[in-house]
């Protein structure tokens, strides 16, 4: 299988050329980056072409990336990841855009797999990707009013408010959150000799 | 009389029908959906970002809260995530077992559904009976987890531990006579695997059952021919994914096409649609029970004579021995770094998807070679499928949204995640 994930990332370079920014194999998936400008164009080929025939859309997901290696990222700070499939070729392509600045905006892929719409809804409700030509970008999985994005990095885990019925006002009222986060285990990442020759074994090709 | 016919009506969160805390908004002209909005989010828990704060294992109890009906198919997605980016698998007779009970949460999923919606559309009975199997199964699940519903079973590498010899028996207590006991324990005499083999002989059966009350039942069809025709294309457009594509006419099945564990061993059909209704979907899920047995069939004979171990020996993801914590000082450190720091996944991503019982249902992980995931995202098969609600029962009757909220097979702990 990895085998034919290389062909295929060599057929997506060729075809895309400079719109893509890296392509790579590894873990046996195909991973495809490109620029934010050429998402509708790569899309749409990426749909249509024979060669890759990508007829679903199966997930689009936001990611942060602000803590990612404990703040050794330097790329843009978000990115949205796209798992595509082909039915007719049985296989699957990542494709993945980094987006920057305040809001993060990308084009919706709307036009292009119908099924995006409520993904990209729940991307923007989470992380605050704005979806340019989205014809119904609402929140989605939050709360009705809530403020902020909750998957972001440098959003708390036990969040910022919390609320409760206030007998007096006889309504639900807002506070400021009374708990404090408890961690029972830090996060750690090791030096670890196991991986540090993986991608040499698995053969990861660079873009 | 007053000449209105346009208004909106509200449809949940608390309505029996809504499986769960749906709200539907719905523009209604007369009793015809001219638009349907769905609001979800009201079981969100945000089990995503939990488990960027929690070490890999102590997430795979989240992942039988999500679709709480299929327990042990969401923890195989992230299970099999997990030992993608390890670069392990399981050893074979996990392999089977896993399969074995991917198939078993099958059977529960579809009649967990067969009954609800069947309740839904007006069929009573039908309830009853699903319940009274899926009684047996979850008899199962509690036998080699100790759960009935929440198992956390899959582990990376394996699994927790191997079948039980001896299938737990019912005891007497004040409600229940020994003439009722002795009735109930009549067919777990043997192991584990004698109860299986037993509940699959008689599952058949059961399911001709089923469909004598529904197949060609006249309110049945009335209700479910016709009623939200997806066409092939749409359904890959809106990303359809199990049973709803398949219903559509479309022959797709991670088990046959990109099969795993060890599935590209196992003897099954898949079955395909017609007309993309719900009766078509209706029958694909019937059938869909009568192949699982088949494969709980082949799995339980190939378990039978291959014992073996169900999980790999590196203490770095398998616990030890508790005899041996006893007096080896390492097996007493692999085993509070595990319990406590858990391992660390090398930097990447994988996306591993698995055949749910109501679709695709997929993990994608990334790492940064910490101890707790960077970044993890459940793809839930429902998602995709109530976001075309809209265009499924546009044009339709109010009775009928039931009917297509029901051939969804929503479940709420996974739209809302």
């Amino acid at each position: 299988m990895s085998e034919y994930y290389k062909n295929l990332a060599s057929k997506i370079r060729d075809r895309f050329g400079h719109a893509v920014s890296d392509c790579h194999v590894a873990y046996g998936e195909l991973t495809l980056v490109v620029d934010k400008v050429d998402l509708i164009d790569v899309a749409t080929a990426l749909r249509d072409e024979a060669d890759f025939a990508c007829e679903e859309v199966m997930d689009v997901c936001g990611v942060d990336y602000l803590d990612f290696g404990n703040g050794a990222w330097e790329g843009p700070r978000f990115a949205v990841a796209y798992q595509l499939i082909s039915l007719k070729n049985n296989h699957r392509i990542r494709l993945k855009v980094f987006v920057d600045g305040e809001p993060p905006i990308l084009d919706s892929v709307i036009g292009v797999w119908a099924g995006a719409n409520w993904y990209e809804r729940e991307a923007f409700d989470l992380y605050g990707i704005v979806f340019a030509g989205h014809p119904d970008l609402r929140r989605i999985l939050t709360d009705y009013g809530f403020i902020g994005h909750p998957f972001r990095k440098d959003f708390p885990l036990s969040g910022n408010v919390e609320m409760r019925y206030d007998p007096e006002q006889q309504r639900v009222i807002y506070e400021p959150v009374s708990i404090e986060l408890r961690i029972n285990q830090p996060r750690t990442i090791p030096d670890d000799h196991r991986y540090a020759n993986r991608h040499k074994d698995e053969g990861v090709v660079d873009g | 009389m007053a000449e209105i016919r346009n208004y909106t009506l509200n449809f949940g969160p608390q309505h029996p029908a809504a499986h769960g805390v749906l709200r539907l908004v719905l523009e209604m002209d007369g009793e015809v959906i001219q638009r349907a909005d769905p609001h979800v989010g009201l079981l969100h828990r945000a089990t995503e970002k939990l488990a960027e704060y929690k070490p890999y294992n102590q997430s795979i109890p989240y992942m039988d809260r999500l679709d709480y009906v299929s327990m042990m198919c969401n923890e195989h997605g992230y299970v099999l995530a997990l030992e993608r980016l390890l670069g392990i698998e399981a050893p074979l007779r996990a392999q089977y077992i896993r399969v074995m009970f991917d198939e078993i949460t099958r059977i529960l999923n579809h009649l967990m559904w067969l009954g609800t919606h069947a309740l839904d559309v007006g069929a009573m009975t039908v309830f009853l009976y699903c319940f009274r199997e899926r009684e047996d199964l979850m008899d199962m699940y509690e036998a080699v987890s100790g759960a009935r519903m929440h198992a956390a079973y899959y582990r990376p590498g394996g699994l927790y531990r191997d079948l039980p010899e001896q299938m737990p028996q019912y005891a007497t207590n004040k409600y229940k006579s020994a003439k009722d006991v002795k009735r109930q324990n009549e067919n777990r005499q043997g192991s584990l695997l004698d109860f299986i083999e037993n509940f699959i002989s008689r599952f058949p059966g059961y399911v001709d059952e089923y469909e004598t009350l529904l197949t060609d039942n006249r309110i049945w069809k009335q209700r479910t021919v016709g009623i939200g025709v997806v066409s092939p294309e749409r359904a890959m457009q809106l990303s359809f994914t199990g049973p709803m594509l398949r219903g559509s006419g479309i022959e797709w099945d991670l088990r046959k096409k990109q099969p795993y564990e060890v599935y590209e061993r196992m003897d099954f059909d898949i079955p395909v649609g017609t007309n993309g209704d719900c009766y078509d979907r209706y029958l694909v899920r019937v059938e869909e029970m009568r192949q699982s047995t088949r494969i709980i069939k082949q799995c339980v004979d190939w378990l039978r004579q291959n014992p073996g171990s169900v999980m790999l020996d590196d203490h770095k993801l398998a616990p030890p021995k508790r005899e041996t914590m006893k007096h080896d000082m390492e097996s007493l450190i692999h085993h509070f770094k595990l319990f406590t720091e858990g391992y660390n996944l090398p930097v990447g991503e994988a996306y591993a998807a698995i055949e749910h019982p109501k679709g695709e249902f997929g993990i994608y992980l990334v790492s940064d070679g910490a101890n707790k995931p960077y970044r993890l995202k459940i793809r839930a098969p429902g998602f995709p499928h109530l976001a075309a609600m809209d265009e499924m029962a546009k044009g339709h009757m109010l009775a009928d949204v039931v009917a297509i909220i029901g051939t969804m097979d929503i479940v709420f702990g996974e739209i809302d995640r």
